[in-house]
């Protein structure tokens, strides 16, 4: 049993079990502390000063790394109280660039709403400002350091989640600063482009790269045949923008959102990810039946395909050739569909909606594209589509549900499950045993590597194969995985591995949720939530059953692994210096 | 081999700069030179405190101590002294309380009035000889802790001594001992802060340099008293000389089997380690000396958890600074009674304080606790230099305050110290005279902890930032009475809200300036006006009509032109274009510059 301790917040008796933070304790009892840069699991460094409280001590506590213990007694709101956490909130407001009407974060800025819960009418200490440029030379990520208030939420991600240390905090006192390394530009660190460090930002200092004008040119242009793909994780997210509980399936508004704006045609990313399946599928069956490399590892995830590349370059023939569902989908655009609609490959114009930052990176790969034409032309991530929706003047909320087109617009639920962790290896396996005999098996029960526990194994029979299988999530899982496959001390066949904790649905492109949801609630597990009803909802589930994927063997590709599918949609990968000495 | 004379040479930072390697070498060659090489012995020593009357050199027996050496002056010494036995007078320290010229350490006022105990062999023993330390007692608190008593004997006896932190909070150690003691876990850890950021306080190095082994020796008997096996010495990487003695110590104690597995048969084993420090003050924070000594960025982190509780790799750990280790063997050899028996109530023991400013005798004294501050300034400080007025004296480095005239009467005690809005600190004692303009001087020391703040929180990142941005227009006078106000506010503020302890009392030195000494800041901000005649902004150089005689000396040696005139007319300053280096003040040789 728990030990209790018994103490007093505000003259409330107040007993939670040992261990359990003041921020956490009163939480509890409904008293909202006010934090900054705590991020429960993520960053618990008593670093802002925002959450202090009163516990009869020589200065004030920071309530959000502050153990509670017998007879404590704790003043949350007192003048002193107060005062301190005003006058942080000032000094920090002195030295942040106010410029709110042009920051992408005014709606839901972290900072902005401290001050207004602060009352903050006026900053009594301005003085020097310390901050470098911009950094946009990422081809996904923008810092902004003058935007910067030095939580440290995005090094924590880096450094301890994803265990990719791109940025760390450089200099010391005033000049102290989020930067990569001797702050060299961040396209030259091995950062992976995941995002993670946006969507835990509480204010602008991390974007995305917007390419929403890009989108409108193409859109605006005659000669185009503007069409897009929807990747499966971005219609459980998108409605949390236009106000939408966490969770919301929104897949008809945003195909109605995206047919209003001008595409010719909206298609589903589930689609190619069905393809993907039979493709990754029979790879690894060829693999296992010819003694190729094992264990076979999933491409999908283009920030864990880096992360590869940089610190695992020993395993990049275990990683899938497939190319992820978007290129491949993006191939396939630009050829079987482009003769089939009789419009020239040059003339079709491929944008992808994705839950992601990396993808655009993946994008703009050289190795992803066909006869000289790229895959893909531009990526927009979830909140840019979101942006774009609003600029349209569309009232997402309000709009009527709609279908994807056709020819193209068939996807079944292991494609669409993708988005979440796990899902691949379930889509996968849901066509193991077609793909191993030809024959269906409709009594296995799969539902084991769903959730969002870090490393998830199983084990399946299937027509008398023994697959051992692991599914990790979330960058800092998959290095110890791969450490341990690099020590010898595991054994598998295939694997799954998603370089954002939760999988896509919790990519760096998506809707930023604050802290104080965040602290409360696992979003990963609600917005997969989402993902899973979308898939009961679906009458395929299987992706060998997709008709537009065997349409597509049919009179395209012939079987899958062939020389027509690995010319459009397989390829390779390259090993990366992590830090090459460039000229800047 | 005994020998009859020993010229002891003391080879500190200080006199090390000032060539007492090359004074050594300049009396073994004369030795040679007068054939008494096998007679007489030069004992490399570490620092004797009287650090501006460097190079020091003791001879013994008789005792007879010399200032100022230079090689130029061996030669003389050697066939005086060493040969004749005639003792070299110009060259005897003079004792500045009587002018008089004394013959031995225990003569001179800087001395006479110390007590040392941490510094007890420093300046007597070769630190680089083990058995130098081993002939004055060293180990024997060792070998008894070992072998007579248990670790709960030990942390009684320290808790009992009355024993407190000697790095600054003032922390009882007997107490920190008993936490980590308490603590069940695989592994514990024994920490020596060595790194010693206080500018102007090297009572740490002095120790590290002149007695390596009795901060070794009591890291050891830590180590058994809360049962760790495991010790890192973290020293900042500028002191090259207290590392060079510290590695080689540690190595002699290995081989003297007082250090590894093993120690005295007792079954005990203690390793350790040394960690350099690359220079930041804030990793003489605790939890930012253990995060740095764990391999990142050294940044503290909130407490609790403590580092008894969890410290070194989330392990139970103590950590000590090099004085207070200093003071363990002693107080074991001599017992917790004699050693509570010095000092006052609260504060046991002697208290080591590095003196500098305006202070005839700039060094390290180790004084008892409750010693009036005036004895220290005025008898063994020797007092201001140049008939100066004392002003104030900061003690605590920059986490400090100045304490005034008023209360330079009060003994010399944590609990004291406080009450007047300063604190011991680690012993840094600067003392200011009527030059000094108090605003600067709280400036400076903000300027110090803007820069050596790690950048973690907020109130000490920026807070200091502002507050040093503030007292800066004061002192340009373009201050306002509502700064005052406002530097008031955010210091009460940062106190209270910033993450560690350098934070919290960074802004120390402004909050007790501004209690005595409110009325120069308003002569900055109402007359624009700086008393002490030292913040430039506020001076103007002016060329006093009737005194000037037109020599045109000034305007000549003007780096920017601004002075003209007739020759054997009155000249005049170009204030547009004066930038205030007061070279005119300087070469006048009729006073006729003013600059108020």
């Amino acid at each position: 049993m728990t030990e209790l301790v018994n103490f007093t917040i505000d003259g409330k008796a107040v007993s939670v079990p040992r261990g359990t933070t003041i921020l956490e304790a009163a939480r509890q009892i409904g008293v909202n502390i006010p934090t900054l840069c705590f991020l429960k699991d993520i960053n618990e460094i008593g670093a802002c000063r925002m959450c202090v409280v009163d516990v009869g001590a020589r200065s004030l506590q920071a309530s959000c790394v502050y153990p509670v213990s017998e007879g404590l007694k704790v003043i949350t709101n007192s003048p002193k109280v107060r005062d301190s956490r005003r006058t942080t909130l000032e000094l920090i407001l002195s030295n942040h660039e106010n410029k709110c009407f042009t920051c992408n974060r005014s709606d839901n800025c972290e900072l902005q709403k401290l001050a207004n819960d602060h009352n903050i009418k006026e900053i009594r200490y301005e003085g020097a400002m310390f901050s470098l440029p911009v950094d946009d030379s990422s081809l996904s990520i923008v810092r902004d350091p003058k935007k910067c208030v030095l939580c440290r939420r995005c090094v924590s991600m880096c450094k301890n989640v994803q265990t990719v240390s791109a940025i760390e905090t450089n200099g010391r006192g005033f000049e102290t600063i989020v930067t990569s390394p001797f702050n060299i530009s961040l396209c030259n660190t091995p950062c992976v482009n995941c995002g993670q460090c946006i969507t835990v930002c509480p204010v602008g200092a991390l974007r995305e790269k917007d390419e929403s004008e890009k989108v409108w040119d193409a859109l605006a242009r005659p000669d185009l045949h503007v069409v897009v793909q929807t990747a499966p994780a971005v219609r459980v997210a998108i409605g949390e923008e236009f106000g939408l509980p966490i969770g919301t399936r929104c897949t008809g508004k945003m195909v109605a959102a995206l047919k209003a704006m001008g595409f010719a045609n909206v298609y589903d990313t589930d689609t190619a990810a069905d393809l993907t399946i039979m493709e990754e599928g029979t790879e690894l069956v060829n693999r296992i039946k010819n003694g190729g490399k094992l264990p076979l590892i999933t491409s999908c995830s283009p920030g864990w395909i880096k992360f590869c590349e940089h610190n695992y370059p020993e395993f990049l023939e275990n990683l899938s050739t497939c190319k992820s569902p978007q290129n491949m989908f993006g191939a396939l655009l630009k050829s079987y569909y482009a003769k089939k609609i009789g419009v020239a490959p040059e003339k079709v114009f491929v944008v992808s909606v994705m839950p992601c930052t990396a993808k655009k990176f993946e994008a703009q790969r050289p190795e992803l594209s066909v006869d000289g034409l790229p895959d893909i032309d531009v990526v927009i991530t979830t909140r840019e589509l979101a942006d774009m929706i609003r600029e349209a003047g569309l009232d997402f909320v309000n709009l009527e549900d709609a279908q994807y087109d056709d020819p193209m617009g068939i996807g079944t639920g292991a494609g669409v499950i993708f988005g979440a962790t796990g899902g691949v290896m379930e889509a996968a396996l849901r066509s193991a045993a077609f793909l191993l005999t030809g024959q269906d098996d409709d009594s296995m029960e799969i539902g084991v590597v769903r959730g969002v526990d870090d490393i998830k194994e199983a084990e399946v029979t299937v027509a008398g194969v023994t697959l051992k299988a692991a599914i990790v999530h979330g960058l800092g899982n998959a290095r110890i995985l791969m450490d341990k496959i690099k020590a010898g001390e595991a054994d598998y066949h295939f694997i799954e591995i998603m370089a954002c904790p939760g999988g896509c649905v919790n990519g760096g492109g998506q809707p930023i949720v604050p802290a104080s949801v965040r602290n409360v609630m696992d979003i990963r597990v609600e917005r997969a939530k989402a993902i899973y009803d979308e898939d009961a909802a679906l009458h395929i589930r299987k992706a060998h059953r997709n008709p537009v994927v065997e349409t597509l063997y049919k009179e395209f590709f012939g079987t899958p692994a062939s020389a027509v599918s690995h010319k459009y949609l397989h390829t390779h990968y390259t090993a990366r210096e992590s830090y090459p000495i460039v000229e800047e | 081999m005994v020998s009859r004379a020993h010229v002891l040479v003391c080879g500190g930072t200080g006199c090390v700069a000032s060539k007492s390697t090359e004074i050594m070498a300049q009396f073994e060659k004369h030795f040679v030179t007068n054939g008494i090489e096998k007679e007489v012995k030069v004992v490399k020593t570490g620092c004797f405190g009287l650090c501006e009357k460097g190079p020091i050199v003791v001879i013994y027996p008789e005792g007879a101590t010399y200032s100022r050496v230079t090689s130029g002056d061996v030669k003389e010494i050697v066939e005086e002294h060493l040969v004749k036995g005639r003792i070299v007078k110009r060259l005897l320290l003079g004792d500045t309380d009587t002018a008089d010229v004394a013959r031995s350490l225990d003569n001179v006022g800087f001395f006479s009035r110390q007590l040392r105990i941490a510094l007890r062999n420093c300046g007597i023993i070769n630190p680089e000889l083990i058995d130098e330390y081993i002939a004055r007692d060293g180990y024997k608190a060792l070998g008894k802790v070992l072998t007579e008593m248990t670790p709960t004997d030990v942390i009684n006896e320290i808790k009992k001594s009355g024993l407190r932190g000697r790095g600054g909070g003032g922390f009882p150690t007997g107490m920190k001992w008993e936490f980590a003691a308490k603590q069940t876990a695989d592994q514990k850890y024994v920490c020596c802060n060595a790194d010693e950021g206080d500018p102007g306080a090297f009572m740490d190095r002095s120790v590290l340099e002149g007695d390596p082994h009795a901060v070794i020796e009591a890291m050891i008997i830590a180590g058994y008293a809360i049962g760790a096996t495991e010790g890192f010495v973290y020293v900042r990487a500028e002191y090259p000389i207290a590392v060079q003695r510290l590695t080689l110590a540690m190595d002699q104690a290995k081989e003297y089997g007082l250090l590894g597995k093993n120690i005295f048969g007792s079954g005990f084993d203690f390793s350790l380690e040394i960690r350099l420090g690359a220079g930041a003050f804030v990793c003489g924070e605790e939890t930012a000396l253990m995060t740095s000594i764990e391999g990142h960025r050294g940044e503290p982190r909130p407490r609790p958890p403590f580092p008894a509780v969890k410290g070194l790799w989330q392990k139970p750990t103590i950590l000590n600074n090099v004085e207070t280790y200093a003071n363990i063997p002693v107080i074991i050899n001599n017992g917790a009674d004699w050693f509570a028996s010095i000092g006052t109530e609260k504060s046991k023991g002697t208290k080591v304080f590095a003196i500098g400013g305006k202070i005839n005798n700039t060094g390290l004294v180790e004084i008892p606790m409750g010693t009036p501050l005036r004895e220290v300034i005025y008898d063994i400080g020797g007092g201001i230099p140049n008939g100066k007025k004392f002003k104030a004296v900061q003690t605590g480095g920059p986490s400090g305050g100045c304490i005034p005239m008023e209360h330079i009467d009060i003994p010399i005690e944590y609990d004291s110290l406080i009450s007047i809005g300063s604190m011991m600190g680690s012993g840094g004692m600067i003392v200011m005279d009527e030059d000094n303009c108090m605003v600067d001087i709280a400036k400076f020391f903000l300027e110090f902890t803007v820069d050596e703040s790690c950048g973690k929180c907020p109130p000490c990142r920026i807070g200091t930032k502002r507050m040093h941005e503030i007292l800066d227009r004061i002192t340009k006078g373009k201050g306002e009475m509502a700064d005052l106000q406002k530097l008031e506010d955010l210091a009460n503020s940062i106190k209270q809200s910033a993450l560690c302890g350098l934070g919290q009392t960074a802004p120390n030195p402004v909050l007790s300036t501004l209690k005595y000494f409110r009325h120069e800041y308003e002569a900055h901000v109402i007359d624009k006006n700086c008393p002490a005649g030292v913040c430039k902004s506020l001076m103007q150089y002016q060329i006093i009509e009737d005194k000037c005689k037109g020599c045109s000396l000034c305007a000549k040696k003007c780096p920017t032109g601004a002075i003209t005139g007739e020759l054997r007319k009155p000249y005049v300053i170009d204030q547009e274009k004066c930038i205030k280096c007061g070279v005119c003040m300087d070469v006048c040789k009729f006073a006729a510059v003013t600059n108020r």
